[in-house]
């Protein structure tokens, strides 16, 4: 069974530290919610994970099953099976869903593909991609459409979970994939995502809303506060910060709190 | 069906001087008002050296290193049957069997010609410029310079005129339509040889045609020169896609004049890629003359390295309700230069027109640079014409997203280049030109698929 370790993970965005020591294990099989209010860290951590070259990791480590990742770059990063759904999926125009998404699953399934190198055969990629948007309850039709271009907000966090579905990661992270979206559209990802996870898969989901969890009930939640973990806990957790929001967190972490970045009004 | 050169073989100085020109011309077997049309353009190139270039077409333009006396004019029996076969040269078409028809060049000298027997048959000619100024003297003259590309327009053109070597011609009668694409390659093969071939499309009222041409080098390192032309000639109601895949190899110079002319209700769609040469400036023209003719230009352009790709476009409305679209999408890496100057202009019978134009380039890298400067002159009052053009960097967030998905850096930009050209792929019905242009870019951004 793989294991996702960050130890004291301090993490710093144009020189200004934002993560200050963030511990946290996923096992894979498990689900993990993160939880915080705006400005916490919790993006943040999602992007230093993935490996984006803006947020610069200062101190500590992230293991994955012993491999420290901080000096690989993104794209291996996810051939070892690291999956980031972004919260803000971009757009590239003139490249089609399903080419993107073959080249995509050609590196994933086969770590030491180079470029130019062969692809998934078409005929075993299609079938694949096919029964995914099925399940899905996508049209065909967008897997010929440029890569988010012209989505709307609800296709494109649906499009990151088909991602998540080709390219079955040993762990993903799910940057506030239920933001912007109506509740029809929150049912359908919450959905998506409790079919594909399981065993083979730890996830973990950065969210401010209920909904994303009540259908993939967290065996642990974390609550972030000015850049670290504050408190751990279990699904009752996060349905008691879902009902009183975070005034008894700051009670409780009062040094942390004093730490927020105070935001404009 | 292999057509036999019409050329004898004489030594040609190097250069283009009075002796290059005589020495030229005695190789040359052709009827009489062609040869004394070369002798008039021989005049005006020699006056047309000592005066200015157009600053506003060429002032971003370095010439200075051009030399055109180190280059030589070929004579055709000089051609080595291996050469002659062409299977040496780079056509990235190599076994595609799509077409209906071929004509090879090498270093300005007909290599090979084939046309389907069921178009020939219909009056379709397509061949060689050289043969067919003496097979059909009369279509020629009435077509050659005299309505599309103007000799006089200035050194370039009147250098062409003088010094042609042959080229591509088709002509389409009468309402006949050629469904399968037609193929034209012009290979640059010795050191230092100069190719001034000249494409001349006529399409009579009615017909339709597809070309492919494609100009590549058999060496990566031998010099060349192409000083072209083509000319487009589009009847009432003819339809014409025209493709030329620039793609010498980066010790070419190329410099041409082109220009193309609509009739009523006729449609040109006209692509230029721009990947090879060492320097390469077109200028590019079409004039819509009839009531509903239409053009649409498209322009793929990816230089590296310290190539220069220049483009000197102009879309010309001279009757009403007529309409253009040119869309350019440039790519650049490395210390090249992109130089793109687009031009609208409207008469004032040119009412109800449409008119548009748009450049986007992408720089990958931080010390290549574009200049697109598009322009409108407009004279009617009842016009429609909108301009644009984006220059940008690559999006690193386009990267990091394709790199979190398990593409290598190169693979993401790679991805994300073909995308930005997929827009004007699109816009390309057949297939067999659409992954010509598409092979050309992969092969350049280095690597093969």
């Amino acid at each position: 069974m793989s294991l996702l370790k960050i130890s004291d993970l301090h993490v710093s965005v144009s020189d200004t530290p934002i993560l200050k020591g963030v511990d946290l294990e996923i096992k894979q099989g498990e689900i993990h919610a993160l939880m915080g209010p705006n400005g916490s860290g919790k993006s943040t951590l999602a992007y230093a994970m993935a490996g984006h070259p803006g947020y610069t990791i200062t101190g500590g480590k992230i293991e994955i099953d012993g491999t420290n990742i901080i000096e690989l770059d993104p794209n291996e990063r996810a051939r070892l099976g690291l999956f980031l759904a972004f919260q803000y999926p971009v757009v590239i125009p003139g490249v089609k869903v399903a080419d993107f998404l073959r080249h995509a699953m050609s590196n994933v399934r086969n770590p030491d593909r180079k470029e130019g190198e062969k692809l998934i055969p078409m005929r075993e990629f299609r079938k694949e991609l096919l029964g995914q948007m099925n399940e899905l309850g996508m049209d065909p039709e967008m897997a010929r459409r440029y890569l988010n271009d012209g989505f709307s907000g609800g296709e494109k966090k649906r499009m990151e979970i088909l991602q998540l579905a080709m390219l079955k990661p040993k762990f993903a992270v799910l940057d506030e994939t239920d933001s912007g979206l109506d509740s029809d559209a929150v049912k359908v990802v919450s959905e998506g995502l409790s079919r594909l996870s399981g065993p083979e898969m730890g996830v973990l989901i950065i969210t401010h809303h209920e909904r994303l969890l009540e259908f993939n009930q967290p065996q642990f939640t974390h609550v972030m506060l000015a850049g670290r973990i504050v408190e751990t806990g279990d699904a009752n957790l996060a349905a008691e910060l879902h009902e009183h929001g975070y005034s008894n967190i700051r009670e409780r972490h009062p040094e942390a709190a004093a730490e927020e970045v105070v935001e404009a009004v | 069906m292999s057509t036999p050169s019409v050329n004898t073989s004489a030594a040609i100085p190097a250069g283009f001087g009075e002796a290059a020109f005589e020495a030229f011309l005695s190789t040359r077997d052709e009827p009489e008002w062609v040869t004394q049309s070369r002798r008039d353009a021989f005049k005006s190139y020699c006056e047309l050296l000592e005066s200015e270039l157009d600053p506003e077409e060429f002032r971003r333009v370095d010439l200075r290193a051009m030399r055109p006396d180190r280059f030589q004019l070929n004579a055709a029996s000089e051609l080595s049957q291996d050469s002659a076969d062409g299977n040496d040269t780079g056509t990235i078409l190599k076994g595609q069997a799509e077409f209906a028809g071929h004509v090879t060049h090498i270093d300005g000298q007909l290599a090979s010609n084939d046309l389907s027997a069921e178009l020939a048959a219909k009056g379709v000619i397509f061949g060689d410029l050289a043969v067919v100024v003496r097979d059909h003297s009369d279509l020629i003259k009435k077509h050659f310079m005299t309505k599309a590309v103007d000799s006089e327009t200035d050194r370039f053109s009147a250098w062409h005129a003088a010094f042609w070597t042959g080229g591509t011609v088709l002509y389409v009668p009468r309402n006949v339509s050629v469904e399968a694409p037609l193929h034209s390659l012009i290979t640059l093969q010795a050191e230092k040889a100069a190719d001034f071939s000249h494409t001349l499309i006529i399409l009579e009222d009615g017909a339709s045609a597809t070309l492919l041409e494609e100009t590549v080098s058999a060496t990566t390192e031998n010099l060349g020169l192409h000083v072209g032309a083509v000319e487009l000639i589009l009847g009432q109601e003819a339809r014409l896609r025209y493709v030329q895949l620039q793609n010498w190899n980066q010790k070419a110079w190329h410099i041409a004049h082109q220009a193309g002319r609509v009739e009523n209700n006729g449609f040109l769609q006209w692509t230029v890629g721009g990947i090879g040469a060492k320097l390469a400036h077109i200028h590019q023209d079409v004039v819509l003359d009839g009531r509903g003719a239409e053009a649409e230009v498209n322009g793929v352009t990816f230089s590296t390295e310290k190539q220069i790709h220049s483009f000197y476009t102009q879309q010309a409305h001279n009757a009403p309700e007529t309409r253009s679209d040119l869309l350019y999408k440039q790519v650049l890496r490395d210390h090249s230069r992109a130089i793109w100057r687009g031009m609208i202009l409207v008469e004032a019978e040119g009412q109800q027109t449409n008119g548009y134009q748009r450049n986007d380039s992408l720089m990958l890298s931080p010390t290549c640079r574009v200049d697109a400067i598009p322009g409108l002159e407009i004279e009617a009052d009842d016009v429609r014409c909108t301009h644009g053009a984006t220059a940008g960097r690559v999006d690193e967030e386009q990267i990091f997203y394709c790199m979190s998905r398990g593409m290598s850096e190169y693979e993401a930009m790679h991805m994300i280049v073909e995308g930005f050209f997929q827009t004007v792929f699109d816009r390309i019905p057949v297939e067999v030109v659409r992954e010509t242009l598409n092979q050309a870019i992969i092969k350049k951004l280095g690597f093969g698929r």
